[in-house]
């Protein structure tokens, strides 16, 4: 019964780190099932998550959308093949930049906002307050935001890449004249469903990498009004490295599966 | 005549049921050592009030009656269970039991003052009869003087009105055991009177029992029906608060002086 405070330092507490994110997240993957799901909850945490970001991931899709085009066009026209400028937007921008872009945004915009959230909730004593009342905060605050998360970034994901396409459509009317069915027609041969899928998926991995640090920061942070900012501001770093991590899987067991 | 000594004797018997039992309790925090030997009983009905000074582990105390603290050793009996051999189910059902009222009340501040009050109903009671929760909700707040604030928001209201509320959240599932942490900490004399005033008309509607952590004397003396002084991890001292006040020891006599 008795569990002593032990102190843990350099490698030790790395692992010890490791060793509690997995509690947390079987802690969660248990009350997914646990019964009781919170529906009003995951409901407002999707409008937060998805529809509230939006603006932002459209906004900057449309300028990466253009800015590609800007700087892919000189190569191309080197070799004259401006012609591919369409089906190289969509590759790239489908396939890689498209899903990353709008995760590491999400990472900045959603991780820090819900550790922010729940560290400050932590910090109110408002989670002590939900559990001693015999209420599950695992279930209404975690729960809820992680499965928001994993489904709305792919939802974002899929948003920005379409405006995208409409920012790289006016950045080659810029200079040329392209009719808006020949320039989609052209980005929509251009690729194929090995193309979107592995992409569609890594995205549900990025929204469970940012749902859950969010939380696990949030949930674990330590007292004091300091530790909000730090939760946040952890959140951030944290998932903006597991997105380049699991994406660095993503694309090699894609080119396995995909490409040889 | 007969049954009347026997509803006497009942009534004593009932009188000296004891609720909390607490022996030998020790919790330290990393080499910190802040309960030692703590050891109280609290009978039915009781408001025990706990004094001491800030730092002092009073808090730690009533933490680890709801359990979430893990003492280091110690026994805890509430409600005629241990809490230090509860599974996490049992400690849950416990807790339904028991309200706690935080420092800063703790109220969930996504939520208005409605939601607040249904929270518990609707997750922990799990009552889905929209008049019984309605009622429930008029009833706590005519008894803490609010029924305005219904649907304002936590932001919105003074600290004696969040602390009210609080305290509204907290009784709305009629726990048998209050438990107090700083009731009056942060607000002004009259606004403490009022809040040590309600604690004791709650107290009488809904017959809970009470233990209650201050170092508010006008707090201690409007509630206290039995006092324990807290010093250096232990319980120095005990009675009620005209015992108290002509204690012979320096330390006992210097809170009714105001000195610390």
């Amino acid at each position: 019964m008795a569990e002593q405070d032990i102190e843990l330092t350099g490698w030790r507490k790395w692992f010890a780190g490791i060793g509690d994110q997995g509690v947390f997240f079987g802690r969660f993957l248990r009350n997914i099932f646990a019964g009781g799901f919170e529906w009003s909850e995951f409901v407002r945490q999707c409008y937060e998550i998805g529809y509230r970001s939006v603006m932002l991931v459209g906004i900057t899709s449309f300028i990466m959308g253009a800015v590609l085009i800007l700087q892919l066009r000189p190569s191309l026209a080197s070799f004259g093949q401006e012609g591919m400028l369409p089906k190289t937007l969509t590759v790239s921008l489908i396939r890689e930049i498209g899903p990353v872009i709008t995760a590491l945004i999400c990472a900045g915009k959603i991780a820090s906002s819900i550790g922010a959230e729940l560290g400050s909730m932590k910090v109110t004593e408002q989670i002590d307050a939900m559990e001693v009342s015999g209420a599950n905060p695992v279930q209404y605050l975690v729960v809820t935001r992680i499965i928001a998360a994993t489904l709305m970034i792919p939802l974002l994901s899929l948003i920005g890449d379409v405006i995208g396409l409409f920012g790289g459509f006016l950045a080659i009317n810029i200079n040329d004249h392209v009719s808006g069915v020949l320039y989609f027609h052209k980005c929509l041969a251009s690729i194929d469903f090995t193309d979107f899928l592995p992409a569609f998926v890594k995205t549900i991995f990025f929204g469970l990498a940012i749902g859950f640090v969010g939380c696990y920061k949030g949930y674990n942070s330590n007292r004091g009004t300091e530790s909000v900012g730090l939760a946040a501001n952890s959140a951030v770093v944290t998932a903006s490295l597991w997105i380049f991590v699991i994406d660095a899987i993503a694309v090699q067991i894609t080119s396995i599966l995909f490409y040889h | 005549m007969e049954e009347v000594k026997e509803l006497k004797k009942k009534t004593s018997e009932k009188k000296a049921e004891v609720v909390i039992v607490i022996k030998g309790l020790k919790k330290s925090f990393g080499k910190k050592e802040v309960l030692k030997n703590i050891n109280l009983e609290v009978h039915k009905g009781e408001n025990v009030v706990i004094l001491g000074k800030s730092g002092e582990g009073k808090s730690v105390t009533i933490q680890c009656i709801v359990g979430l603290l893990i003492p280091d050793a110690g026994s805890l009996k509430v409600l005629g269970e241990e809490v230090t051999e509860m599974t996490e189910k049992e400690l849950k059902e416990m807790r339904t039991r028991i309200g706690f009222l935080f420092q800063g009340a703790a109220l969930y501040d996504s939520m208005t003052v409605r939601e607040n009050l249904e929270f518990p109903l609707t997750r922990v009671l799990k009552i889905k009869d929209q008049h019984e929760i309605d009622q429930r909700i008029d009833e706590v707040l005519e008894g803490v003087g609010l029924k305005d604030a219904i649907d304002k928001w936590p932001s919105d209201l003074s600290g004696g009105m969040r602390k009210r509320i609080g305290l509204a959240r907290t009784l709305i599932v009629k726990p048998e055991i209050m438990l107090y942490d700083e009731p009056t900490t942060g607000l002004d004399p009259i606004t403490s009177r009022e809040i040590s005033e309600l604690i004791m008309n709650m107290q009488k509607r809904y017959k809970t029992t009470s233990i209650i952590i201050t170092h508010d004397m006008e707090c201690a003396r409007i509630t206290a029906d039995r006092m324990v002084i807290m010093n250096d991890g232990e319980y120095i001292a005990e009675g009620s608060y005209k015992e108290l006040e002509k204690s012979a020891d320096k330390l006992v006599r210097s809170f009714f002086n105001e000195t610390i």
